[in-house]
Order: C-alpha cells, then structure tokens, then sequence
C-alpha cells in the first residue's frame, strides 16, 4: 500500500494544486512543494526501512510489493513491485520533483496551477514506470507521463515550443506503441506455453520464446527504450523539447524522463531477453560510444547555453547505454550511479541556466561573459555543476562514469577506449561553458541578481549530494547490489556459472575478444572501487 | 406470434410506435420540446425494455429476426447513442426558425433501422434495416432545407446510398442464385456441401456485399462521400451517421461473417486487410491536411474504422470482443467531438475552423478540457477509454500473428497523433494581440451530456474491468 501512496500522493498533489491555484497561485506552490517532500519523505523511510540485501531474500526479489486486480479478464493487474534499482530512481524522481517545484517557484507566473498539475502528474508518471511490475501498468505509464509532460512544453515552453513539443510526443509515443506490440507477443507467447493469460512480470520472466521471435520482441522494447535514453540516431526529439521546455520541464526530461529508458533496459530487455539481448549488446555498445562522441562534438558546436547541456545528455547516457550492456554488476553499478548524478549535475544545471534566461532573456553565450563578477554565487554553483558533469574524482559522475568504463573494459576494449575521449571532450566543453559565459570579458552589461536564498538552497543540496555519492557512494551501491545481481545472474544462467563454461550467447560476442572473462565479476570490487 | 415474441421485440416495437406517437402529436400540435421529450421517453422505455427482452433471449422471431444478447448489446448501445443525438439535435435546432419537430419522427425511424440491422439473420431484414436507416438519413441530413450545404450533402449522399444499395443487392442475388437461401445460418453449409469457398458466384456475391457494407462504413475505396457528407450535415446529424448507422451495420457484417463462416473464405479476408490499411492510411493522411474541424473528424474515422477492421480480419473471440469495446469506444468519443462541435454552433453556422478553436482553453476551460479528453482518446493515450479500445484490437491483432496489420496500425497511431495535438494545440495557444473568437455558451443539458460522455471516456479507460465482462458475456451467444 506504501507502494501506492508514492504514486497517489503527486496524483492528489496535481489536482488540489489545479484547484486551488485559481484561488492563489501561491496555494498550489506550497501544496506541489508539500506533496512532493511528502513523497521525498516517504521514500527516504522505505529505504531506511528496508536494507536491501535482506529484504530480497525473504520476499522473492522485492522489497515491498502491492498487489490488487484491475482487468482480470485479460490477466491485468494493479502490481507494484519495489527492489534496490527502484528504490533508488523513486528517490531520484522524489529528490528532482522537490527541485522542480522550487525552480519554477517564480519562473512561472502564468496558468500556475493548470502547470503544477501537469508537473507532478509527470512525476506521478514517472514513479508509476519505476514501480509497475505488470507490462500493461508499465505502458499505461510510459503513455501516461507524455501528456502532461508534452503540455509543459506546449504552454510554457519557449519560443519553438510547439513544434518541439509534437516531436517530442510523437517520437515517444510511436516507440513506445513498438513496445506495446513487443508487450503483446511476449503475453501470448506466454499463453501458448502455459496456458495463462497474464501480464505480470514475474511471471513472464522465465517464458521460453523462440530465438528469431524473441529478438524481434526485445527489439520492439528495446527501440521503445533508446528513444527515451536516447540514444543516436533517435536522439533529434531532445536537443529541441530540452531547449524549449520551460526550466522544471528541462530538470524532469533530463533528469528523470531519460531515466526511464536507462530503466526499462535493466529492468524488462535483459531479464526478460537474456539471450537476444547479449546478441545485440556489441551493437548496443558502439551505440553508446557513438552517442558519447557525437553529443560531446555537437555541445561544442552551441551557441545556446540550454541546447548545449541537452546535447551533453546524449554523451552522458552513452555511458549508461554501454554499462548496461557490459552485462556485469561493475558496469551495472556504473550506470546506476550515472543516472542518478547526471540527474542531479544537468538538473542543476539546467536550473541555472533558467535563471539567467529569467533575468536577461537570452541563452546565446555569445551575448554572455563576465557574469562571474556580478554574480559570484551563480559561478561558483556553475563551476561546481560542470566539473561535476566532466567527471572531476571525488564527485558522483566520476564514481559512475569509472566504474561502467572498469566494467566495460573487461568485455570490450575498442568500445570503451572511444568511450574515454568522451571524458576529455566533456572536459573541453564544460569548461567552454564556464569560459565563456562567467570569465572573460563582459560583452553586453548585464544587471542581474545573484542566487537568491531558495536557490542556493537547491543548489546546495544537489552539490551536497554529488559530494557525498562522489566519496561515499556505498549506501547506493548496496541498494543496487542484490537487484543488479539478480540481472546479471539471468543474462549468465547459473548451471553454466558454475560449470565454469562461458555462455554460448556471450562467447559468440565476445570471443573476438581477448580479455573476456567467462566469470562473474567479483563483488567486493565494487565496494573497493567505490570507496 | 406468441407472446414471448412480442416480449423479445418489445424495443424495437417500442421504437416504431414512439415514432408514431411523436407523428401523431406533430399532426395535433407544434412543439419542440414536446417532440422532443417523446422521443427522448421512446428511447429510454425502449432501452429500459432490454431488461424484459434479455428474459427471453436468445429468441429467433420469425427468419429474419434474432433476438440475442449480441443484438441486445448493440440495441442499448444504439439507444443510448441515440439519445446523446437527440439531446444534441434539440439544442441545436432550438433556437433555428421554421419547422423542427419531424428531424424526431426521422430520427426513430433510422434507429428503427439500425435495430433491425443488429438483429436480423437474413438477407430480407438486412435489407429492409439498411433501407429504413438510409432512407431516414436523407431527410436528416438535408433537414436545414434553408441551407445550402445540407441539401448538397442529401443529395449526394442518396445518390451513393442508392448505388451502394445497388451493389448488396446484385450480392445478395447471386448468392441466391448460387446457395437458394437467404438465411446467414444456412449459407455456411450451403456453400460448403455446394459450390465450395471459390465458386465465382459466392466470391463475386461476397465481394459485392461488401462493398455495399463499405459504402456505409466508408472505408477507402469507398469513402468519397463522407467529408462532404459530414460537413454539409448538421451537426448533430453528423454525429448519427458516425457512430449508429456505422455501429449497426459493423454489427451485421460481424454476425454475418461468424454465421456464414466468413472466416473460411481467405480471399476476402486479405481483401478486408487490404480495405483496413487502405483506409488507415488514407484516412489519417487526408486528415493531416484538413482546417475543418468536420473534415478531420471524417477522414479520421474513416482511419478508425480502419482500425476496427484489423481486429476483424483477425477473428475469433478475442476480437469479437475488442470489435464491441473499440465500437463503444468509437461511440462515446465520437459523440463527444460532434457533440462539442454542435453544442458550439450558433443558429446557422456552425464552428468548423481549427482557428474556432483557438485559445479556447482559456475562455472557456471545461469545454476545452472535454474536447482535449476526446482528442486523447481518439488519439488512444493511456487514462481515456481510446487507449484501451486500441490496446483491445492490437491485442487481437497480435493474437492472430497479424504482426504486418498490427504494425501499420501502430505507424499510422503515430501519424494520426499530429492532427489530434494539433487541435489540442490550437486550443491551448493564447489568441496573440487579436481578440479571442468568442464562443456562445452551452445550455445545461448539454453541459450535463459532455460531463457525462467525458467521465464515460475516462471510467472506461482507467477501469475497463466491468464494461470487458459486460461485452463477454453478451458477445458468448454469437461464438
């Protein structure tokens, strides 16, 4: 029932926001910013509450679950399930739903409540993906997040704001009718095999499907989940519907709705598909080094402070796409923690970026320069924010960045060689940021106010938290463990672990590759690494 | 007749005396609302009368009728809509000068006709429903004699009807001709034990019954008549031949096809793929290009029922049942569309310009939230009922491995998204520097009829639970 809350508290936040925002919008600020710290709250206690590890071996893989019907008549539903991946992405989305609130707090001014409402029904969303654990539940809402979601960009967005906002819609929305298709084969299948019609994933999971049939299924989630990480050549919906959205939309859409994809991948394509998915996973790899490289040289290529951070998007989910397909819990731990810092860095900065475009109505860094001195506060956020996003050790995105470049190097060199001048590039560009729009000369003499308290409120506790996952990410680590193992067992059946045989779908791949290692991974690496 | 007849035809007696009376008042005295509360109380005691008729069902009343608990679901479906029709029609004509009160008398004849459809398993009651219904749609749809456009719609829609009903008849013919029966049950063991599923006669009949079916339906190749016809028609009108006189003959033809054994003849079911992906793509990309608001609505039904179709060709149970679900699907968001579109007209004229639209989510924000909902719905997002009704027919796609129609559809629910956003867009953009179009107000029955078609809209779409027993159990007397 906890599970359910989660979801009902942003739902119920959104409506009493739309309606008493008509009788002052600063009603439906506070209610937004309580229901969300409500769910912050409620997260935190669940992962108090329940240290991962033990919690997994009693209820059968999930920390908490909760179960009701919903259309018996088609084996549908209400199943929520919760273990470490989840708890953790429902942190994230509890964490950037109080940010977002506090972000646009006076960034909008019009339609206030209509656009609360609208946010934390995509927050909503968003939490129902991280905890649905019926395939159908799963894309209701995969769908449900987009609606929302695509009227922030239509109303509040800035000026190419409509066009941006189809595209984003339609891009997403036919992906995912893919998955909806790949949905339905994978439950008949089931249904010739057993004999039961059922939509849950637990019971999915072990459906024998045959070979050609199954990848053409874990193709149809997988294309739906690329679009959304995104991954190049589906990435050309992001750079606009970043740019356009308003700032607590641009936080969601990185931080957040990228997310999603990262998580259906660990979450359905490789337990689901284990097979099909090792198939692919070289390719899926050079994806990600390709999205790596190109978002890096693209972001360099910007004149627009905001359509550069969203191309550094595309470079930083390369690395979750090639963690993920690294098939072990290193590269799997790397890709974790890269959501979650990517999700905090971007985030912030995009929220900077909202108040500069607040106070003087451009992001064209050319316009920009000398802001330091004026804004010395703004900087040195700024400046934090970007040596976070290239990767400086001792802040998250190093930990998760090293750690899926360590896990990917054990099964594929070339790929995670190319991966690493990502880092340098990312390098170049963050501190071509910095460069040009805080140090240097003043091009135009801006007149704007430094950070005031709320947002340096924010900002604080965003570089507080990169901090901490940078020097002691173990707590996230351990939460992920027992689910990413759990992964990573099924991808490596265990009769064939422990004969000590490699897996004949990860040899075909593998074998052109001299340092392969048929073993899994050993654990306390990890731990190592990390600390 | 015994009795237990009278009592399984009950609505549909109903429905012809009501007619009569609402006749029979007009001839006494003049009144708008008189005629319109007749028809409104004929509807709801016919559709009340189900419940009586169900007591005896399944009940096969002469050859040609069957009254079943299939016939019956579609009956209460046609009502119910009918009623929406009536209610629209009443608010738009009330404030329209000269004669109004025989559109009722009409009206209960076309649903007359459509009952029968539902009903019949013969080729006499198929015709006979189809020539009441049609017959009824001329005089409605060209009722606004003043009027320029309607009349040209009447025209042209009787010109196609006839020639449609020209080419079920010469198909029912050479059926005849070939099996020497017109009863649906007896032509599967005709065929089979005769001529065989390749006799010419029985393809030719077939192919020609269904281009008469497809006239009605319009679907692509046969749809030219339906934007002029839409647009021309009044409103409310408009909104009848959307959804009763397409539900009804869907209805027959998926009653025909699982009584004559359709589903053996190969060649017209890949003729049926090919008229479903015709129609998607023809449908969704015609409507791409439309600034009216009458037109779009026609090409895009002109792609639902496309889509409807896919579930057709796939057969079985699974697709009777998202045939009967998307079709009430269809209905409600159907009626909300042509609903909003004639609650929002004026005396002589009517709003059917996308730039009507604009901003209307800031002047007037529970019609604009009403029509977003049937936006959505049509579009199939998830919380509204359009997403289970297409979630429903990819399943019966999938579950006959019709992967090349399941991923048309797919393509084309991408492609159909921009001009249902686009609407939705214009609604939500402000009215820049120009003054807002100003809209009239709403009377409260309508007001009451959107909040009730809206909240059917989003109840079946967030718990479909009741309505998938509801049409499983009523659909088990035909599988």
């Amino acid at each position: 029932m906890i599970l359910l809350w989660l979801i009902l508290i942003p739902i119920i936040g959104g409506v009493l926001a739309w309606i008493f925002g008509k009788v002052n919008p600063l009603l439906s600020r506070w209610i937004s910013l309580i229901a969300m710290i409500l769910d912050l709250i409620l997260a935190v206690v669940i992962w108090i509450q329940h240290p991962a590890q033990i919690a997994l071996e009693n209820q059968g893989g999930w920390l908490l679950q909760f179960q009701a019907p919903w259309i018996p008549q088609y084996g549908i539903g209400f199943y929520f399930g919760l273990d470490g991946i989840s708890l953790l992405m429902v942190l994230l989305t509890a964490f950037l739903g109080v940010v977002s609130v506090l972000a646009s707090w006076s960034d909008i001014r019009e339609r206030v409540g209509f656009f609360h409402f609208n946010l934390l029904w995509i927050l909503a969303g968003v939490t129902g993906v991280f905890l649905a654990l019926d395939l159908f539940l799963f894309y209701f809402f995969w769908e449900m997040m987009l609606i929302p979601m695509y009227f922030l960009i239509a109303i509040w967005g800035s000026a190419n704001r409509i066009y941006s906002a189809i595209k984003f819609f339609i891009f997403t929305q036919a992906s995912g009718l893919l998955m909806l298709v790949a949905i339905l084969g994978l439950y008949f299948t089931h249904f010739q095999n057993t004999g039961v019609y059922t939509f849950d994933y637990t019971e999915l999971i072990g459906t024998s499907i045959p070979s050609h049939l199954a990848m053409w299924l874990m193709l149809g989630f997988f294309i739906a989940f690329v679009v959304k990480l995104p991954a190049v050549p589906v990435h050309t919906w992001l750079p606009d519907a970043h740019t356009d959205a308003p700032t607590a939309g641009s936080v969601i859409l990185a931080g957040l709705l990228l997310k999603t994809g990262a998580y259906g991948l660990f979450r359905f394509v490789l337990p689901l598909f284990p097979n099909a998915a090792a198939q692919i996973a070289p390719f899926a790899m050079i994806l990600g080094a390709v999205g790596i490289i190109y978002g890096a040289v693209l972001a360099f290529a910007q004149n627009d402070l905001k359509r550069l951070i969203a191309y550094t998007s595309v470079s930083h989910l390369g690395f979750v796409l090639i963690g993920i397909f690294a098939f072990n819990e290193l590269a799997f731990q790397g890709a974790i923690m890269t959501m979650i810092c990517h999700g905090l860095s971007t985030g912030g900065l995009f929220i900077l970026v909202g108040i500069i475009y607040d106070k003087i109505h451009t992001r064209d860094m050319d316009r920009m320069g000398g802001l330091w001195e004026s804004v010395p506060r703004m900087g040195a956020v700024a400046m934090f924010l970007a040596m976070a996003s290239l990767g400086l050790p001792g802040l998250g995105n190093f930990v998760g960045e090293f750690l899926a470049l360590i896990g990917a190097f054990q099964v594929n060199i070339p790929v995670t060689a190319v991966a690493v001048v990502g880092l340098v590039f990312a390098t170049v560009y963050s501190l071509w940021i910095i460069q040009r729009t805080f140090h240097g000369e003043q091009r135009e003499s801006w007149e704007l106010p430094d950070l005031s308290i709320r947002n340096l409120a924010v900002m604080a506790s965003m570089i507080i938290i990169l901090i901490w996952l940078g020097l002691f990410p173990k707590p996230v680590l351990d939460t992920a463990r027992p689910a990413l193992q759990k992964i990573e067992r099924g991808i490596i059946p265990i009769s064939q672990v422990e004969d000590q045989t490699p897996n004949p779908g990860m040899s075909r791949n593998l074998s052109d590759n001299p340092l392969h290692i048929a073993e899994p991974v050993n654990h306390n690496s990890a731990e190592q690494e990390g600390t | 007749m015994s009795s237990v007849d009278f009592t399984a035809l009950m609505p549909l007696l109903i429905i012809s005396v009501s007619s009569v009376i609402i006749l029979l008042n007009v001839a006494m005295k003049r009144n708008h609302f008189v005629s319109f509360l007749l028809s409104l109380i004929g509807l709801a005691v016919a559709f009340v009368s189900l419940w009586s008729a169900g007591t005896v069902a399944p009940r096969q009343v002469t050859p040609l009728l069957i009254i079943d608990t299939y016939a019956l679901f579609f009956m209460g479906l046609i009502f119910v809509a009918s009623i929406v029709v009536a209610i629209l029609t009443y608010n738009y004509l009330r404030y329209h000068e000269g004669a109004k009160d025989e559109i009722y008398i009409v009206l209960m004849l076309a649903v007359l006709g459509s009952g029968v459809l539902v009903s019949s398993t013969h080729f006499a009651s198929f015709f006979l429903g189809l020539e009441v219904l049609t017959i009824s749609l001329y005089v409605m749809i060209a009722f606004l004699r003043s009027s320029e456009f309607p009349l040209e719609a009447g025209i042209k829609y009787l010109i196609l009807a006839a020639a449609s009903s020209a080419f079920l008849l010469l198909g029912m013919a050479l059926l005849y001709g070939e099996l020497g029966t017109l009863q649906f049950a007896d032509l599967a063991d005709r065929i089979a034990s005769g001529p065989g599923e390749n006799s010419l006669f029985v393809l030719t009949g077939t192919a020609l019954l269904l281009t008469g079916a497809g006239f009605k339906l319009a679907v692509v190749p046969f749809h030219m008549w339906t934007p002029d016809v839409y647009e021309g028609a009044p409103a409310p009108v408009t909104a009848f031949i959307a959804t009763v006189s397409k539900g009804g003959i869907v209805a027959l033809l998926l009653r025909y096809f699982l009584l004559t054994s359709g589903y053996s003849l190969n060649t017209v079911l890949i003729a049926i793929g090919f008229i479903a992906v015709a129609s998607m793509f023809v449908g969704n990309y015609l409507a791409l290009m439309q600034e009216n608001v009458k037109r779009l609505l026609a090409y895009s039904s002109i792609a639902h029922l496309g889509y409807l179709l896919v579930a057709f060709v796939a057969g079985g149970a699974l697709a009777v049942e998202a045939i009967s679900y998307y079709l009430v699907v269809y209905f409600i968001t159907t009626l909300g569309a042509f609903g909003i579109v004639s609650l929002l007209a004026e005396t002589g004229s009517e709003k059917t310009s996308i730039e009507d639209y604009r901003g209307l989510f800031w002047s007037r924000p529970w019609i604009a939230a009403a029509f977003t909902a049937v936006m959505l719905s049509l579009a199939g997002i998830p919380l509204t009922a359009g997403f289970v009704g297409k979630f429903f027919v990819v399943t019966a796609g999938v579950s006959a491995a019709q992967y090349g129609l399941v991923i048309l559809l797919v393509v084309n629910s991408a492609i159909a998204l921009y001009y249902y956003l686009r609407l939705v867009v214009a609604m939500l953009s402000s009215p820049d520097g120009e003054e807002a179009p100003v809209l009239p107000g709403i009377s409260l029955s309508g007001k009451l009829l959107l909040v009730g078609l809206t909240g059917a809209l989003i109840y079946f779409g967030v718990y479909p639970s009741p309505l998938v027993q509801l049409i499983r159990d009523m659909m088990a007397a035909v599988l």
